[in-house]
């Protein structure tokens, strides 16, 4: 799929550094998966948790049944979106600190559950996946998904977003489907995670359980933190340089998780009120 | 002074109960459609507590609501105003963030009924129907009067005009039934008198207004019935002309001795 | 068989309660739910076991001296991270998201300063010899927890009730304005609050690390987990449910090892973190938290 012939240089360039360049292009869209979910007001921290159903559902689709790779991403985008509605109806009820536990939680029990599930690999995980995520695939995919988003968010998806997070109450009087777009936007995220799974999985060829836990939830979110979610382009521009940044300062590298808990603890004290690129609520729901 | 035809909606011993305080007690009343109808009482009578009963922010702890025959009890807020009811706030909730012109498109969201995929691909259809929808929101603008505000940020404007905003905003749903909780609050006697004026306009197009409010002389020249609250329960309801004379309201607003006096004062006079 | 698991069940469940209360004590004064817990707990083990290595102490003041080094750290990094954002009235999410990434900044650096080995406590420490209580063996180590759970539980109860520092945190809890106009010095009370959480979450650690002899870098994230599921069981905000429901977790928990199979325990835990938010997301016995969808 999508044998476009690249030029010499990136050809080279690629095979030396491609896992970073995949990283920064999965990374990306694991910050538009928080993109949507932040951009309504809401906590929810299981892009880790679904990226790894996503990551595993294709892993297993691509090695014991061989289905082919558009197929596998589709798949792998439409479980993880199954477990969001399942988890999402009876959080966004509540308050928000409900909904970051539970997406949480959430990512801690499929942990256990790959650990001990031998048809998974348990600890071992799965290897040996063949390199199906190839640079147009995840580049591509990734413009198409940001395309797509900045043009919802110009339209009157986008103002019943900016409605709901600025004023929940006032939104649903004026007419707006607030629970219905807060599920939706958390199935949503949940897709793309699923979808950066996947394609991480087939181009790192090894997944294991504890890759899509509490870490790996918060270093997404601080893709965001760092980018700010005015626009969609910030998570993207945070994960650029929270993916590179470690890779181009070398010392920095055993340091990443440190580092990413730093930037968020600094930018959430510094800029607070226009931390998140938007302004404070100016009403409590 | 329009025709007024049958009950648009109806309150039926609508009551809520909060732990220790009983908000809002057994209230019964109808709204004729095409009629202005005020709700008026002292602070605390309850009136706000009623109005989000209205819009569907609070379910009520017993009673039922009915649009238009149907009933409503139990639909959640936006459902309520894709079937026609509108509302502003007591203390303006505008999106500060927007430009007006969003501001007023927000509120036509109940009719802009192009799925999301389509207004994503900008279909023909999507895009026709953002293009109506950006012409009615001027439309509205001019109606009350900020279309050249258009593509200001909200939260720039003045009070008064922000009050303007957010009727108009109400008025994007194409409302039967638009809900007022003290509009003219905080404004001076020349905004005040606009905003009357903008009234009997919205009248004249059929629409029936619901309002609450303390401004007695705003609320008499307008209105064609009033509902009197006090402590949650309705103590008097008729014309302006019966509500005025009332030894019940006036009791109400100015306490028992002071009524008494008023009221023998008549007597003698 | 079944007493002696129901007896690990309660000395499993005392210190998951121990640490839930410090969560829920924080949310009810502080209104935030602090994920730096995390955090003290490990810091709380590894200062009592360092000080036993190290310095030699014995475990009763390198206990006392790792709880309160917890306390004080926590206080610490409250000041840091936290009261920034109270003066800037920073949205509720913002504490929030400044603690995930405290806990993520932290627990890394310990890691690495550290390193991500198991460390135990000296074999002599811990007498090996079980006492028989009847059907049950019971190890002195567990009866020090049990104990130690319940003193704390019981200072920490005399000290909010009937102190004066404690009447000004209730206070500060019901309205910080009120209680600040009243002359209750707000910052004071938060600080304690901040302090005796710590203090809680330090002594979890130890007590954890006791129970397993295992102390490690991590040993905070997964306390810190377990406690999500206590409050979200217990009710947020509720210190009842709070220690009900770390003893209904410590109860799952050893069951469902003894029973079941070990590797299963975490899932049955997270299992019933779900089916609460499902079907009773107030937990057993919280205030209605639910808003109108």
């Amino acid at each position: 799929m999508f044998d476009i012939t690249l030029p010499l240089w990136l050809d080279d360039f690629l095979w030396a550094y491609g896992s970073v360049v995949y990283g920064l292009g999965v990374n990306a869209i694991l910050g538009l998966s928080m993109y949507v979910v932040l951009a309504l007001g809401q906590l929810s921290l299981g892009q880790a948790a679904f990226m790894g159903i996503g990551a595993y559902t294709s892993a297993l689709l691509t090695l014991k049944l061989g289905v082919p790779f558009p197929l596998v991403l589709i798949a792998a985008m439409i479980l993880p979106a199954l477990a969001a509605f399942v988890i999402g109806i009876p959080t966004l009820r509540l308050t928000g600190v409900y909904l970051a536990i539970a997406t949480i939680g959430l990512a801690e029990v499929l942990r256990v559950v790959y650990l001990n599930t031998d048809a998974v690999g348990g600890a071992m995980g799965l290897s040996g996946i063949p390199e199906k995520a190839s640079f147009p695939v995840i580049f591509g995919l990734l413009l198409v998904v940001l395309v797509g988003l900045l043009l919802a968010l110009r339209s009157k998806v986008g103002r019943a977003f900016e409605a709901i997070r600025e004023d929940e109450d006032a939104a649903r009087v004026v007419g707006i489907n607030v629970w219905g777009y807060k599920l939706g936007a958390i199935v949503v995220s949940a897709a793309l995670a699923g979808l950066a799974g996947a394609l991480n999985a087939h181009y790192s060829s090894f997944i294991g359980p504890n890759e899509y836990g509490f870490e790996t939830a918060v270093s997404i979110l601080s893709f965001a933190v760092l980018g700010g979610v005015s626009t969609p382009l910030g998570p993207v521009l945070g994960a650029f340089v929270l993916t590179a940044l470690p890779e181009v300062l070398r010392p920095l590298h055993d340091f990443r998780l440190v580092f990413n808990g730093l930037i968020i603890v600094l930018v959430v004290i510094f800029l607070p009120k226009g931390m998140l690129g938007f302004h404070v609520r100016r009403r409590a729901s | 002074m329009n025709s007024i035809g049958e009950p648009l909606l109806k309150i039926d011993g609508l009551t809520r109960r909060f732990t220790g305080l009983l908000a809002v007690d057994s209230v019964s009343f109808e709204i004729a459609s095409g009629s202005v109808h005020a709700v008026i009482g002292p602070n605390g009578a309850g009136k706000t507590t009623l109005f989000n009963m209205i819009s569907g922010l609070l379910p009520p702890t017993e009673g039922r609501l009915f649009l238009g025959g149907a009933e409503i009890t139990r639909l959640r807020p936006n459902i309520r105003a894709a079937l026609g009811i509108g509302r502003t706030f007591q203390n303006i909730r505008i999106f500060g963030d927007m430009t007006v012109l969003e501001n007023v498109m927000t509120g036509m969201q109940p009719r802009l009924g192009v799925s999301i995929v389509a207004t994503i691909l900008r279909t023909r259809r999507g895009r026709e129907e953002e293009r109506a929808a950006q012409a009615k929101g001027r439309e509205l603008l001019r109606l009350v009067g900020i279309e050249d505000f258009a593509d200001r940020i909200a939260s720039t404007l003045s009070y008064g005009d922000q009050r303007r905003l957010e009727i108009a905003r109400a008025l994007g749903g194409d409302p039967k039934l638009l809900l007022l909780d003290e509009p003219a609050a905080g404004m001076n006697p020349t905004e005040t008198a606009a905003l009357g004026t903008l009234l009997q306009q919205l009248r004249g197009t059929g629409l029936t207004i619901l309002l609450v409010e303390h401004d007695m002389g705003f609320v008499m020249g307008l209105c064609d019935r009033i509902t009197v609250l006090n402590f949650g329960r309705k103590i008097a309801e008729g014309p302006p002309t019966a509500i005025r004379s009332d030894p019940k309201v006036i009791e109400a607003y100015l306490g028992k001795r002071v009524a008494e006096r008023l009221m023998a004062e008549r007597a003698s006079a | 068989m079944l007493a002696q698991q129901l007896f690990n069940a309660l000395v499993l469940g005392s210190v998951y309660a121990l640490f839930a209360l410090g969560f829920t004590l924080t949310f009810g004064v502080l209104r935030i739910i602090n994920l730096m817990y995390g955090f003290y707990v490990t810091c709380g083990a590894f200062m009592a076991l360092l000080a036993v290595t190290q310095a030699g102490l014995p475990l009763p003041a390198a206990a006392l001296l790792g709880a309160v080094g917890a306390g004080l750290t926590a206080v610490v990094c409250d000041y840091v991270l936290l009261a920034p954002l109270r003066r800037s009235r920073a949205p509720e999410l913002s504490s929030l998201i400044v603690t995930l990434g405290g806990v993520l900044l932290l627990n890394n650096l310990m890691t690495i300063a550290f390193g991500a080995e198991v460390r135990r406590f000296p074999a002599t420490l811990l007498s090996q010899s079980a006492i028989a209580l009847g059907p049950i063996d019971v190890s002195p180590i567990q009866l020090v927890i049990v104990a130690v759970v319940m003193v704390i539980v019981v200072a920490l109860f005399l000290f909010i009730e009937r102190t004066r520092l404690g009447a000004g945190i209730r206070a500060v809890a019901e309205n910080p304005e009120a209680a600040a106009l009243m002359g209750v010095n707000v910052g004071a009370s938060l600080a304690t609050v901040s302090f005796a959480a710590g203090i809680l979450s330090g002594a979890a650690g130890i007590l954890i690390g006791l129970n397993f002899n295992a102390v490690h870098a991590f040993m905070g994230e997964s306390l810190l987990l377990r406690g999500f599921v206590v409050i979200i069981l217990g009710g947020l905000g509720d210190i009842r449910g709070a220690l009900i429901a770390g003893l209904v977790l410590g109860f799952i928990e050893v069951m469902t090892a003894g029973y079941i199979s070990s590797g299963y325990k975490d899932a049955f835990s997270f299992a019933a973190l779900v089916l609460t938010l499902w079907f009773r997301p107030v937990g057993l016995f919280g205030k209605s938290v639910a808003k109108r969808a």
